[in-house]
């Protein structure tokens, strides 16, 4: 855990992004932190360092404490235990600084607003008052604003349907417009959650492209929660894996191989490759029973079960 | 109702002379605008949360106070407020449901309270023995005896819940439209909810004074669905959902006059016309637009 996250820093690609040197303070760090919810702990001993510009991974099986881990991160859940930073601050004050991209958010149908009124909610949704009608026209930063919020949405290549009320549009293309949202506020770090879930493997593919190339080419520190993490292996630096209540870091070549997984779960697990270069985890054992009820409390979570069978990295 | 029918003559200016001429019409038009600028503003943020059934409690929730109070002999305007505000602040207790599938338990809890209020307030009705037309005023709605007293209360209130919902406006919109990114960004969605049931509960006072308990969709619902279907620019809906609510209110006002059908029935037969033009319009438009992409784009071309 510690050790194979301050080692591996080294062997990151080169980067171009002067934050990416090995000197500049992590961007998220991790001591030993635990997460307990309804008197059950979560994970614990969670102990991880992500470097500035790093694209990082956090996998599991169903009910393992991903998306906790993520909430654990901007302050929504406390740490019953260890400490967090966040950009150099505690968890829950960095802010506008990270973007965040909830679990499967699908919007009403009916609901009459646009795409674009969503993505401009990134910027200012948390400033109280009403924006001037028309203040662009008279303010500079209502006008860069407006030029941000343009920017990002023609970034993620939505710009053909921002206009058209948000539950019109189809699920990859709402995801793009959230993916939109969450960088119109200029984040430093992204935490997405499940960005690439209910989506077509053709969308899984571009929208995994996507996220990696706002990191290369914007510098910005990306964790992004996957069960399945075939769609954005390639581009990986770190995977954080969770089981058992306990977490693993290090890179995909490290941590994803079945001397890792084996010892993780407590029971024999083999990780092969395919001939075209994907993993397959063999063995990975069903979410524990008593992991269910958490489900109740988190919207995002109920229905996924089911959803393994289809998981191209979980065999059985 | 006891006062002589008027005519339309519809030699416009000398209506409204008439109109005018007496002071209860005169203070009926300038309650009717207060609330109807409020009723469209907070029903605007009610039919983008999905709410409306709380702003159907909230409403009828004030016929009790207004039945209370008049039973108690004390002010009736005091009876519809204390009344909203104070189911407001119970609902707002209500924890909000995490089971996913929405608002089961809420909408048990809003449906107990909303049926207990209304026998509560056929109880104070039959307690004070008063004259039944009191009862379909409290219920559906009266422009008669609006005193000075109330307009100015009305004004008061009315500009207050005003004042507080463009001052969360921005993260009321957020909280209601995308309440996972709020709350990770800091934004109070549970107190801005909290906020927004009181203010809703306030307008559903104002509003029960003018089309009655039974009819406060009719300015609080009616106008902003009909907006909302017209344009998707939350600016714009919003301010056209004030229009449409002040048309429908001084239409409604003035037909009363000139009629002997109460003025709850005109209020909602113009909401529902404006509606129903509303969706009518989308409904075609959406029709000959998607023919008009129809032709335009080959197969395959359609993105799920």
């Amino acid at each position: 855990m510690t050790e194979s996250a301050t080692n591996q820093t080294p062997d990151t690609p080169v980067s171009p992004e002067p934050t990416r040197s090995r000197g500049s303070a992590p961007a998220v760090q991790m001591m030993d932190a635990a997460v307990r919810l309804g008197g059950r702990m979560i994970w614990s001993e969670a102990t991880l360092e992500v470097a500035p510009g790093e694209f990082v991974a956090i996998l599991g099986p169903n009910g393992a404490g991903k998306s906790t881990l993520v909430k654990a991160l901007l302050g929504v859940f406390p740490l019953a235990a260890g400490r967090a930073v966040v950009l150099g601050r505690p968890p829950g004050e960095a802010g506008r600084d990270i973007g965040y991209l909830p679990q499967r958010r699908n919007f009403d149908p009916g609901l009459r607003v646009r795409g674009i009124d969503i993505v401009r909610l990134g910027s200012d949704g948390d400033r109280w008052g009403v924006p001037i009608p028309g203040g662009h026209r008279l303010f500079r930063n209502r006008r860069e604003q407006r030029h941000l919020v343009d920017e990002v949405i023609e970034l993620v290549g939505a710009t053909a349907y921002a206009s058209r009320p948000i539950g019109e549009v189809s699920g990859g293309e709402q995801q793009r417009l959230l993916i939109a949202q969450a960088l119109v506020g200029r984040p430093q770090l992204l935490l997405l959650d499940e960005p690439l879930d209910s989506l077509d493997l053709p969308n899984q593919s571009s929208v995994a492209a996507l996220i990696s190339r706002l990191c290369r080419e914007r510098g910005v520190t990306v964790m992004i929660v996957a069960h399945d993490a075939n769609p954005i292996l390639s581009y990986l630096d770190r995977v954080v894996y969770l089981a058992r209540g306990r977490a693993v870091s290090g890179t995909p070549a490290e941590v994803i191989t079945s001397a890792t997984l084996t010892s993780l779960y407590g029971t024999p697990i083999e990780v092969l490759s395919a001939s075209d270069g994907r993993l397959v985890v063999v063995g990975e054992p069903e979410a524990p029973a008593h992991h269910t009820d958490r489900h109740a409390g988190h919207p995002g979570h109920s229905g996924h079960s089911g959803h393994s069978g289809h998981d191209p990295g979980t065999a059985r | 109702m006891t006062q002589s029918v008027s005519r339309l003559t519809w030699n416009i200016p000398g209506d409204l002379h008439q109109l005018f001429g007496f002071h209860f019409m005169v203070n009926a038009f300038r309650a009717g605008t207060v609330v109807a600028i409020v009723a469209g503003a907070v029903g605007w943020f009610m039919v983008l949360r999905r709410s409306s059934f709380v702003g159907h409690t909230l409403a009828v929730v004030s016929f009790p106070g207004a039945a209370g109070a008049i039973w108690l002999g004390i002010s009736v305007t005091v009876g519809y407020f204390a009344a909203s505000i104070a189911a407001a602040l119970v609902i707002a207790m209500v924890p909000p449901s995490r089971t996913g599938g929405g608002t089961s338990g809420e909408a048990a809890v809003i449906g107990t309270v909303q049926a207990f209020a209304l026998a509560c307030g056929v109880l104070f009705v039959s307690l004070y023995s008063g004259i039944l037309d009191s009862v379909t005023g409290l219920l559906f709605g009266t422009f008669l005896g609006i005193s000075d007293d109330q307009v100015v209360t009305l004004l008061i209130v009315g500009a207050a819940v005003l004042v507080a919902l463009v001052a969360m406006a921005r993260p009321l919109f957020f909280a209601s439209v995308d309440p996972d990114v709020a709350s990770a960004r800091r934004v109070p969605v549970r107190l801005l909810s909290t906020l927004y049931l009181v203010l809703l509960g306030c307008t559903a006072a104002e509003v029960s004074q003018i089309t009655g308990a039974l009819l406060v969709f009719a300015l609080l619902v009616m106008p902003a669905a009909a907006a909302q279907q017209v344009t998707v620019r939350p600016g714009w809906s919003f301010l056209l959902t004030i229009t449409l609510a002040l048309a429908v209110t001084w239409l409604a006002l003035g037909a009363a006059y000139f009629s002997i059908y109460p003025v709850g029935f005109y209020v909602t037969s113009f909401g529902f016309a404006a509606y129903a033009l509303a969706a009518a319009g989308r409904a075609i438009g959406g029709w000959t637009g998607s023919r008009a992409s129809a032709n335009m784009t080959p197969l395959g071309a359609v993105d799920g």
